[in-house]
Order: C-alpha cells, then structure tokens, then sequence
C-alpha cells in the first residue's frame, strides 16, 4: 500500500501530480513538491543508508542540508553523487541508490565493520595496519572508504554559466526575517537581492503551524512574494545556496535550477553595498548512546513532515529536549494523530505554560535517554532519571530529539565577523562585523516571531539609513500567535560509562562518537581544531551542522575549559557542497586561458606542422614532418637545411618593447650586465638581464633606433614578466627617470632566414638594399623594403649560422612569408619548427632559459664572464658578487660526448660521483643528435666543469650508468665564422 | 576577491591587478657602498606585519599604473585606498 504514512489532507505538496520514482531499484509514489526523504517517509521506508566506518543502518534524521545520515547518488541521466536525501527534490524518472553499501542499506556486506569496531576508533590508521608494511592494507582500506562512486561521464546537458551583479543589499535567506526585511528594503526602491535554497520561499514558516496577521504563514509568505516580484531593482533567486562570503562584500550564490533549459546551473558574483544575513538557525542532535538509529530524528525535521509535507514519520513517539522548543513539536505530533508516549526533558525545572501545553503526554522531568533498542528502526528507548538513576524502557518506534538551537553563523564568520559565547541561548551569537554586514532574525539569536519579525524589521529600516535611502515608515510587524521564550540548559551528551560513550554519536555522518572525541583528548589533541582533525568530527559533507556544537561541549566536558575558551574552528566555503561547474562558468581550458597565435599559424598547420605551446600561451609550429619521416628524420633535415642551405622560421612571437625617453639608455645599462649607453645608431647588442638578487632573469638583443629610442627584444615565455619587472623598476623604484615604455610584441613580426644561402636569398628579395657583410654587419639594422613590404633587417642569429631576421608589420607577414617561399624555392628553402631551432643552439652551446638557465646559475657560470661589464652598478651586481665571494665550487656549463655515440640522454639526467646513488654534481641540460657532428652530445651544467674538461663523467639512470667526456660547451663554429660571415 | 580602488581607474576587481609585494624604501643608486649584510637583507628580508602593510599593486588589466595601498594583513581590509604616489 503506497503513501500509508501520508496524511489525508494538509502539508504544502501539490496532491494533484502524482509521480513515480525509484530508489534501490524499487519504485513508490508520492507527490509534486516532495523532497526524495518525505517520499520514502510517507512510503514507510526508515533504513535508508549504511554509515560511512561502521555500516551501521542509520535513517534519516533532519529534513534539509543539515541532513548527516543518508546521502543517496542519482543514476541515470542526472547521474550525481553524494545528494544528501533531503535536498533531492522528486520528479517523473528518479532514479536515486543509497551509496556506501552493498547490496542495500537493508543487507549490507560491509557491515561485518561493526564486529570490528574497536579495532577502528578515530585515527585508527595511525595506530594500526603497519606491520608488516601498510601497503599490504593500503588497497582494501581504500576501496572501502568514501561514500558515492564518481559519475562515468560528464553531463552533456547544458552548461554553468557565471554572471556578475551589484545591489545596495542583498539578502541571504528568504524565512521569516528575510522576507521582512526584503519587503521594506525593496519598497524603499533600494537595489535588492534575496537569495533563498529552498525549492519555494518561506523558511521555518513553511514547517509550522502558525498565522501570521491572521493568516495562514503560507498565505502571507505568497502575498510577500507577489508584491516583491513586482517591485522593479528586485532580484529574487530561489533554490539559490549564498555558499561563500569573500572581501569587499562579494557572495558567491550558486542558483541552481535557472530557468533556461540550455544553462544546467548559474553562478552568480554579487557585490553588495550591505550584506543582511537571515539565515536562521540549526537545530543540534542530543548525544547518547544508539542516537543513530533509524527512528530518531531532529524535532525540527519531524516538524517539517508533519506540517509541510504532511507525513507521519512514525506511530508512537518519544520527545527528547532540552529546551522549550520541543513543545511545539510534540504539540504538531498529537494534532497529527501520532501517540506522544512521553516528553522527557532533561531539565529540572519547566516552565508553566510548557506543562500545562502538554494536555495528557507525560512528562519525564530531568530524565534522559540513556539508549534506544530495535534492529533496524527503532522499537524502545530506555529512559534514566538524574536524581535516582532509576531506569524504566518505553516502547515506541519514533525518537524526537532537540538538543538546541544554534544561530547560523557560517556566513558571518566567513566574512571574519567575530562569535562570542551566549549563555542565555548555550550556543555562540555574531559579535562584531568586520564586513559590511549584519545578522537579523534567528541569525541574531532571536527565537520568537515575534522577536524576529520585530528585529528584522528595526534592522531594515537602521540598514536604509546608513545607505542614505528614503524609506518608508516602518509600521508595525506582522501579528503572530503567543510563544513561550526561548529556554535551554545545555546537555552535551548524555553521561555514561565508556560502553555507551563508544555508540553516543557526535558527528554521524563520519561515524565519529563520544568516546573517539574523549580518545583524541587523553592523547594530547585537545583544541578543537585538533579534536576536529583527529576524530574529523565536522569533515563531512553536513560540515557538522548538527554536531559540531556538542563536540565543544565534549570538549568542555573533559577539558574543564568553558565554551567560550574553547572556541569554534573556522567556517570555510563553500557552505553547502557545490559542484566544480560553479566555479568554472564557462571557463574552461581555451576560454579561461586563450592561446596566442601567429598571423602563420593557419599555414602552419597546413604545411603539416606539429604545434606545440611555446611559453606564454604561444601556439608554435616544433616541426614539419614530411611523409614517411620519422621525428629524427624530420629535425635532422630541417636541422641540415639550415646548417647547409637555407632555412626559414616565424619568430613572431619573440617579446618586443620600444623604450623611449631621455633616461632610456640609463635604463637599459640599469637592466642589463653589459653597457648599452655606448650604442651606436642601427646596432644592436646581445645583452642578459639579472634580477637584483642575481639570477639570471631573461636574455635578447636590444637595438638603438635613434637617439633615446631602443627597440628591446626578449625572449618568447618572458616578454610579460620582464614587462612586470621593468614598469615596476621604474614607477617604484626610478620614479624621477623619464622613460617610456610600450610594447610592440605582436606589431611586429619577423622571418628569420638562417644558413650558408641566407644572403642570396635575402638580397634577391630586397634588391635595393646593401645586404653586404660590410654594409651590414653582425648586429646592425637596416631599414629597407623586402619584397616590397616596408621591412627592418636585423643580423641577430640565434642558430649560429648566416641569419637575416627581417621584421614587417603584423598584417604584411603572411605576404612576406609566401614571397620568402616562393622566392627560395629554387634555394631548397625549409620552413624550421622549434625542434630544429633546439638542435642548432645545442650544436653551438647557446643558452636556453629553462635548460641551462635554471634559476642556479650565473652568467660566470656559463661562460659568459664577459658579459659582466664593470659598470659600477647594474641589477644583480651586487649579489653575485656576494654569492661567488664565498669561493664555493659552482656548476659550470660544458659539453658532453656520450661514451655510445649512437645514445641519447634525458634532459635533467644528474651526473653523480663515480655513478653512485648519492647527490649529483651535476645535471644533463640538452641532449641532441648533431647533424654537424652526426654523434649524440649533449650541454651539462658540472661542478668545477671547466677544470675537468677531457674528465669522464657518469650519468645516473633509474637503472644503469652512461659514461661521457667532458669537452667544451661547443660542437660547431666556435669562432663564430659563419654567423658573422 | 578584493575590491581595489585604482587612483586612475577608480573601484576594480582584484584579478586586474598583480600584487607587488612589501613597499620597500627605494633602490640605491650605490650598493657597492653597503655592506653585504644590508643589500642582503635589503633583498631577501621584506616587511612582514601581521596588521597594516603598505604593499605595491600593478594594475596590469587597466591602465597600468603602479600604485601603494596599505592593507591589514589579518583582517584583509583596504585601509587607505591607492594614492597617486609612485
């Protein structure tokens, strides 16, 4: 029979839509409007999970996101993970599985854990599973642990979309407060926004039985609700979780059924000019021994089937509390035609009007629950006075706990608002802000309506004045139905002997118990972030919403230290589990890191060039394969083309700066080693630039165009960072020097021609210009047309051989690469990718950053102690000076020649003493196949290298040792003839 | 996400800013004069308060001016907003 524990009428479902759903692959009905937990609820399904360490059958305990007991996965379509039970809304086709145990929560194999359970208290995997190696346990262990499996694919349906928002204030929780406070607030024609989680707005109103001005809550929270969706600069989101507060007011709400059908959730960034925090408050569990069992649930949640959902979670009903607020409920559960066998309220003395609410239940005055029985669902509770310790067993098959009220303070404290201890409500309440933001309602410790409605409304209104808004006047809160105050004495656990502290769950979704927080402290781990971390009581998905309050009272229990002094850990976003979506938007890989291409890279690719990123997001062809080419085939004939004939390479993206101003020469013989202030008019130089503390920060040739006019190159991965480093230089530290920098990266982009035919070609292509060696040296420019294109030619050569870097406009480069290559093709022209352009700089020992520049070495190092002008004062003089005084050997760059000449070595291969497994005295930089030396070689940076060359030296593999000879770090030209031909 | 005041561009998102580090006093002209231990500590030993910092923001994504704010380093409030000094 379907819906048996269904009331025949009430609740705030919409009977009129029944649907069908499956859980554990059976299948029930129930109605539009509920969650997946009141469905299996009205079903009469109690075991509904299997807990996370033990496998012990837990139920469902709480009706929203405080839930810590059941956590179900979707199948199907919807496939999803770690829902908890009561934020899964129905729908026609849900198909939802318990997760973490196997067959069912009902027969679960996994539950032999619970035989074991001494053997397995919090921390037990330091203690244990050691001998004779944890890796034999570490497999199983593994494989048992987490709670749902991971979705096998990606959902295809739509896409997370991010959008960003400003408001004069925004309004985190549409309950009683929020919506108060919306509705002045909006009235004032202020910018609004109200951001609720639930599927509908209303907050607590929505789970009890009260008027509000004489009408039902539900007919007020509707009327708000239409006057605000009409007020124009309102902006309401609903099932919208405010999941993290950040700096300068910005709130992260996570909205998650947009209604476009092509967007599967809407992240919005929302910055506030005031935050209003109405949030409410979270009910606590009460601790003592077997509080898991399926049958025992929060007051609160009780209340909430039985009034929104119009569910009887049980026949026979026993109240557990400590506070006033448990009236209410047990009130709700006669009028709802559920037997109350007892309230038992573990405080001594209660008030009046409690007593004499009760109309016949019988009331346990300073008793406790010492334990529940059943198998499976709960069947009896054994009740222990305080005074006597007399005990007596009552039957029932439904277990209401309250254990308090807790103001919801998650925000404000992520928003570094400061929390102070309240003894009048036993839980902490806001103290100051630091952020622009405040709590009102339940947030603020009020636990009345009315208090709430008053409070919401006086804050409203403080709020508009401070914002400068014209409101207007107040009036009078809505009228509500008498309340008895909030009163409470704290019970952090229910006292007992060892026995029962081992089954009094603190934290139920990690299975954490009384006795594991009294373990963690006798060891030493006694502050609560330390209880926390060792029991990870508070780690799981609830975030111990409904524990956690009691693990600092456990604490205060052994610890003697009061609430107070001991403190909350710290709140941390997100505050409801989000999806990663959330945080991408739309911004995955090639949106949220764009590549930078080449005006060639379209020709490029049609060439049949492999593309490689080259540093700074630069999409670079590495090189051409021709068919049937092996990858050593295609470098070694680019590599050749170029040592023999001619090459081409599109060096576009090569980082290019104009420095203009009177102190532009200064500047650059501040920045680099070597002088640049005596540089003639169409020269360059080859120059390396140090950050202050000595390393080596970037190398390229800079040219002087004319007076106080430079044209700085860099290389290709670095152009932003030395764009950083000499716009801070500057306005930071020189802000007196006149000089102007702009940058021309992508303004200007060049065709490198390299190799023995270089200048034939060159010259046939710009047949009005002296390409001569004496008209135009290594390191000159020359302005000039190339193929009738405006063009600059630098002799710069970064592969040792002939080059022509002829530089043209961004938008004239695809023409001057078609003339280029027209015109050599009868030279044998080869485009060259990055490979080639590798080989050739290692054939010449040319430093590479990333290679032999690895943050370690100094120019001396690398053999380039002549680059180190003595200028009095550059960037980074100083402290090589004062790192090399020391006298220590260094690692110095040399070449390699492997003992095979046939073998290649990794990059980053280490050199080690004798070969020996012990620290290297050195490391393999590059290692290529010469196409001049047709052999292996290889660059190494070695400690004292230069003293050792002609030395054997052992490189250290995984598994063997290859032998080299030290040689200097050049294999081709070493007099440099060719490029300065 | 700080909301950082540009003294050209006025109120914007920290992720169009690069953070500079501690504001340092300004670079010697002669450090061959100093002994190694201050250009030493000069580089390696920034100011590190826990409270106000007075630190150096690039706003690289905008008009590209460095600029000094101070910030409280526990609570991560803007105390003074950018100024125009260099």
């Amino acid at each position: 029979m379907s819906n048996q524990y269904r009331q025949p009428d009430g609740g705030l479902i919409d009977r009129s839509q029944l649907i069908e759903f499956r859980f554990n692959g059976k299948s029930y009905q129930g109605y539009r409007g509920d969650s997946l937990a009141a469905a299996l609820l009205a079903n009469g399904v109690c075991l509904t999970a299997r807990s996370f360490k033990y496998h012990r059958p837990r139920g469902i305990i709480g009706a929203g996101y405080e839930e810590p007991a059941s956590l179900v996965e979707l199948v199907g379509d919807e496939e999803s993970g770690n829902q908890p039970i009561t934020r899964v809304m129905i729908r026609p086709g849900l198909s939802a599985r318990s997760v973490n145990c196997w067959p069912s929560p009902q027969f679960d194999l996994m539950a032999v854990n619970q035989l074991f359970a001494r053997l397995l208290p919090a921390a037990f995997y330091y203690k244990t599973f050691k001998w004779p190696h944890w890796k034999l346990y570490e497999p199983s262990i593994r494989r048992a642990a987490g709670l749902a499996t991971a979705p096998a694919r990606c959902l295809h349906r739509g896409h997370y979309e991010t959008r960003h928002a400003h408001c004069d204030v925004l309004i985190a929780g549409a309950g009683p407060a929020g919506l108060l406070a919306a509705l002045h607030a909006g009235r004032s024609g202020a910018r609004v926004i109200l951001a609720d989680d639930g599927v509908e707005p209303g907050g607590s109103l929505l789970n009890q039985r009260v008027t509000v001005d004489n009408k039902s809550a539900r007919a007020w929270i509707d009327a708000v609700v239409a006057e605000l969706d009409a007020l124009p600069g309102f902006t309401r989101l609903a099932e919208a979780s405010v999941w993290a507060y950040r700096e300068d007011n910005l709130l992260m709400i996570n909205q998650r059924t947009p209604r476009e059908d092509s967007i599967f959730q809407r992240g919005w960034r929302v910055r506030a000019k005031r935050v209003v925090i109405a949030c409410g408050a979270l009910e606590r569990n009460l601790v003592f021994a077997n509080n898991d069992r399926p049958g025992v649930m929060l007051a609160s949640a009780v209340q909430a089937y039985l009034n929104r959902f119009a569910v009887r979670p049980g026949r026979r009903a026993v109240v557990f509390t400590n506070n006033s607020g448990a009236y209410a409920v047990a009130a709700d559960l006669r009028a709802n035609g559920i037997d109350v066998a007892a309230m038992v309220d573990s405080r001594a003395r209660i008030d009046a009007a409690l007593r004499d609410g009760l109309a016949g239940t019988p009331l346990f005055a300073n008793h406790v629950i010492e334990t529940t029985h059943g198998r499976g669902r709960v069947n009896g509770v054994t009740l222990r006075d305080n005074a006597s310790g007399e005990k007596r067993r009552l039957d029932c098959d439904l277990v209401v706990v309250s254990g308090g009220w807790n103001p919801n303070l998650h925000l404000f404290s992520q928003a570094r608002g400061r929390l102070e201890w309240n003894a009048e409500i036993a839980s902490y309440s806001a103290a100051e802000a630091i952020q622009q933001c405040l709590c009102i309602g339940a947030a603020a410790s009020h636990f009345t309506l009315s208090q709430v409605f008053a409070d919401a409304l006086a804050r409203a209104q403080e709020l508009l004045t401070a914002l400068e808004i014209d409101a207007p006047q107040a009036g009078n809160p809505p009228q509500c139905d008498a309340e008895v105050d909030y009163a409470i004495e704290p019970l952090w656990h229910v006292a007992g002997d060892q026995r029962l502290a081992a089954k009094s769950f603190i934290d139920v979704q990690n299975d954490v118990t009384l006795a594991d927080v009294q373990l963690a402290i006798r060891e030493g781990f006694g502050t609560v972030e330390h209880v926390k971390r060792y029991t990870t009581a508070g780690m799981g998905i609830d975030q111990g919403k409904t524990g956690n309050l009691n693990v600092v009272g456990a604490i205060a229990g052994a610890t003697g230290a009061t609430p107070a002094e001991i403190g909350t850990t710290t709140f941390r976003s997100p505050y409801v589990p989000i999806e990663f979506g959330v945080l991408t938007g739309i911004r995955e890989e090639s949106v949220y890191l764009p590549y930078r291409h080449t005006p060639l890279t379209a020709w490029h690719k049609a060439s049949g060039a492999c593309i490689y990123e080259a540093g700074a997001r630069w999409r670079r062809p590495g090189y051409y394969p021709q068919a049937g080419e092996s990858f050593q085939q295609t470098v070694n004939r680019e590599s050749l083309a170029v040592r023999e004939g001619v090459g081409v390479y599109d060096g576009a993206p090569l980082g290019k700066f104009e420095i203009k101003g009177r102190d532009a020469a200064r500047f650059l013989d501040t920045l680099y080693t070597n002088r640049f202030a005596n540089l003639q008019r169409g020269r360059g130089r080859y120059g390396i630039m140090l950050s202050d503390d000595g390393m080596i920060l970037d190398d390229g040739v800079s040219f002087k165009l004319a007076d106080h006019h430079y044209l700085m190159s860099t290389s290709t991965g670095n152009a932003d960072r030395i764009n950083q480093h000499m716009e801070f230089f500057l306005q930071t530290h020189r802000p007196d020097w006149q000089v102007r920098i702009t940058t021309v990266t992508t303004q200007w982009a060049n065709a490198t021609l390299c190799g023995p035919r270089a200048r034939e070609l060159a010259q046939l292509l710009a047949p009005g210009a002296d390409l001569s060696n004496e008209a135009l040296p290594f390191m000159a420019m020359l302005e000039t047309e190339v193929a009738g294109i405006p063009a600059r030619i630098c002799r710069v050569s970064f592969t040792g051989e002939l080059s022509f870097e002829i530089n043209v406009w961004s938008r004239h480069f695809a023409s001057l690469w078609e003339r280029i290559m027209a015109a050599g093709e009868t030279f044998g022209i080869m485009p060259i990718g990055s490979e080639a352009n590798h080989v050739l700089r290692v054939e010449k020992g040319f430093l590479s950053l990333g290679h032999e520049v690895d943050g370690t070495a100094d120019p001396y190092d690398l053999g380039l102690g002549w680059i180190m002008s003595d200028k009095p004062d550059y960037l980074g003089k100083r402290a090589v000076q004062i790192r090399r005084a020391g006298g220590e050997p260094r690692r110095e760059l040399v070449g390699l020649l492997i003992e095979d000449p046939q073998r290649l070595v990794e990059e980053s291969a280490p050199i080690t003493p004798q070969g020996r497994r012990e620290a290297s005295e050195g490391f393999v930089s590059a290692c290529v196949w010469s196409v001049v030396q047709q052999r292996s070689i290889a660059l190494a940076l070695l400690l004292d290298g230069r003293q050792r060359i002609g030395e054997t030296v052992y490189i250290r593999m995984q598994d063997e040792v290859i032998r080299a000879e030290v040689t200097r770090p050049c294999f081709h030209d070493p007099d440099g003839k060719r490029l300065r031909g | 996400m700080l909301n950082i005041n540009c003294p050209f561009c006025g109120a914007r998102n920290e992720s169009e800013f690069i953070h500079g580090g501690a504001l340092k006093p300004r670079r010697s002209e002669t450090p061959q004069e100093l002994d190694d231990d201050a250009w030493i500590d000069y580089l390696t030993v920034p100011p590190n308060p826990i409270g106000p910092l007075e630190e150096r923001w690039w706003h690289v994504r905008g008009c590209g001016k460095w600029f000094t704010l101070c910030r409280d380093t526990l609570t991560h409030q803007i105390l003074q907003p950018g100024d125009d000094q260099a």
